[in-house]
């Protein structure tokens, strides 16, 4: 079962049992991870899912789509190398996931 | 920091987005009273924007559209009472008595502090020959989705109304290789939500998609032969195919207890920014309410952006906290590859500026002017231009036209060459 740990701009981590198939997003919200709105259902509708990945996690995910490319630059948090839109991020068996959520999300 | 006022127990008849996110809100906000959601349905309560979409393809598991696991609402201390009918509601002393039966046999009351109604909408009926088949469905829930996902291969799909769910499942339906009639008795699709020239860009997208899209034209009947149905006739004469009937034609607010309780309705339960009814202290939230908006009409904001918003102001008025800064309105339509999202409220005469690019055909995007200033926007397939436009307007920026006009440049640039207010 992957697990995804969230950081939260305080430091403060969560860790969240995830199962495979399901996004860091949906995982965050069905668990009431606080930070992550994620508010379109993971649509790439409405940017509120901002991350920032673990460097090392990022060997695990290809790279943002176009239309996921250029909402990072809309985000309500500044975007760095590491923004990915958390609904894009799809877990899978065996492998964990690290992420820090932005200070401000809506 | 306690009020005597404040709440120990809140009620929330409607355990559906805008309920489940206000209960979320009012703990995030460090209420430790009660809270108790109520919903007829047994499902834990689930995300319904995925229902016209992937979800009619199998693609998403059932689990996967809960709102929120299981174990948040134990571990939030959130009680669920599903599957149970609220039978009577009396108030008494500022109080509120409750009565609920649990899957019609067990009854039970209870008192609570203060009552939220967030108890949603349900699909119009139309009223034609036909229309009580077995093959003829709406869409507003699970079990419809469900109904619908069963059918949706076996044979051709009619669907009646060219609004959003209708379109939706339209295209869900083509990219599973159904054959799919809409019938839409306006001129146009969507005309109702979105502008003229949007509204003409989906038409050619649906007919794109192999859509055989029928305007200008209603249903007189569906057409039953050998205890099936074969088709809907329509006012021109003309019949067109069909193993299965979709009506989606718009849907009509649940009012039924707040005119039990006497409070003002108006095609909705009337609220007003801090989501108080008419009595003053019964809150309703979502899809059953109608709000004043700018420029003071009426109006129901049918969706999950509104739910959220009024979710987290009631969950101020309740704590007696400052009501939290609302943001633009916006809505989303995913139909196949054709991404609508709207912003904004659209009113009539304003002036539009439409931004294209060659090199993307199958992008629009529609802004709406209100004299000089920017008030609202529609996308096609642009939703980086979406975002840009949303936190725009959400932070009270209002570009003009000529600052907009250059559509060689991309909007966001655009956009963050402007002053911040």
């Amino acid at each position: 079962m992957p697990k995804v740990f969230y950081v939260q701009p305080d430091g403060s981590e969560r860790v969240v049992d995830g199962a495979a198939g399901d996004s860091v997003m949906s995982t965050a919200v069905r668990n009431g991870v606080r930070g992550i709105v994620g508010q379109c259902g993971g649509s790439l509708s409405c940017a509120t899912c901002h991350v920032y990945l673990a460097a090392d996690d990022r060997q695990y995910f290809d790279g943002p789509g176009e239309d996921e490319d250029e909402m990072l630059d809309c985000t309500a948090s500044d975007r760095e190398d590491t923004s990915r839109l958390s609904c894009q991020l799809v877990l899978r068996e065996g492998v964990d996931v690290h992420v820090t959520v932005p200070d401000e999300q809506t | 920091m306690s009020r005597p006022d404040h709440p120990r127990s809140v009620v929330v008849v409607g355990a559906s987005h805008a309920g489940v996110i206000m209960a979320e809100r009012l703990r995030a906000r460090g209420f430790g009273g009660s809270i108790t959601l109520i919903d007829r349905s047994p499902h834990l309560p689930y995300q319904r924007p995925p229902l016209s979409k992937d979800w009619l393809g199998g693609e998403v598991e059932p689990d996967t559209l809960a709102l929120r696991s299981e174990e948040y609402y134990g571990d939030n201390g959130i009680e669920l009472l599903l599957g149970a009918d609220v039978t009577r509601i009396d108030r008494q002393g500022g109080g509120v008595a409750i009565r609920i039966r649990h899957s019609h046999v067990r009854q039970e009351a209870r008192r609570f502090d203060r009552l939220v109604l967030a108890t949603g909408a349900r699909a119009r009926v139309l009223d034609l020959p036909g229309v009580d088949h077995p093959d003829v469905l709406v869409l507003r829930d699970l079990d419809d989705a469900r109904r619908l996902g069963q059918r949706i291969r076996r044979g051709p799909l009619a669907v009646i109304g060219g609004g959003f769910v209708g379109l939706e499942v339209a295209a869900t339906a083509r990219g599973l290789g159904t054959e799919v009639t809409v019938v839409e008795a306006a001129p146009r699709l969507s005309g109702r939500a979105v502008g003229a020239g949007t509204s003409d860009f989906l038409l050619a997208a649906h007919t794109e998609l192999g859509v055989d899209v029928r305007l200008g034209t209603a249903p007189v009947e569906i057409v039953v032969r050998g205890g099936r149905v074969r088709g809907v006739r329509l006012a021109d004469g003309r019949e067109v195919p069909a193993a299965t009937v979709l009506v989606g034609v718009g849907a009509e607010p649940r009012t039924e207890i707040a005119e039990h309780l006497g409070l003002v309705c108006d095609r909705g339960v009337v609220v007003d920014e801090r989501c108080l009814t008419s009595d003053g202290r019964t809150i309703a939230i979502g899809d059953c309410t109608v709000q004043e908006d700018c420029s003071g009409n009426r109006v129901r904001l049918e969706s999950v952006d509104n739910a959220t918003e009024q979710a987290d102001a009631a969950a101020a008025t309740l704590l007696g906290a400052d009501l939290p800064r609302r943001p633009t309105p916006w809505f989303w339509s995913d139909q196949g590859p054709w991404k609508l999202q709207i912003v904004g409220v659209v009113g009539a005469d304003m002036d539009v500026v439409v931004r294209t690019d060659p090199a993307k055909p199958r992008r629009r995007v529609t802004l709406y002017f209100a004299g000089d200033a920017l008030v609202a926007a529609e996308c096609v397939n642009a939703p980086a231009d979406f975002v840009a436009v949303r936190a725009a307007l959400s932070r009270g920026l209002r570009p003009s036209r000529e600052a907009l006009s250059d559509s060689a440049v991309p909007l966001k640039k655009l956009l963050a060459a402007l002053p911040v207010n």
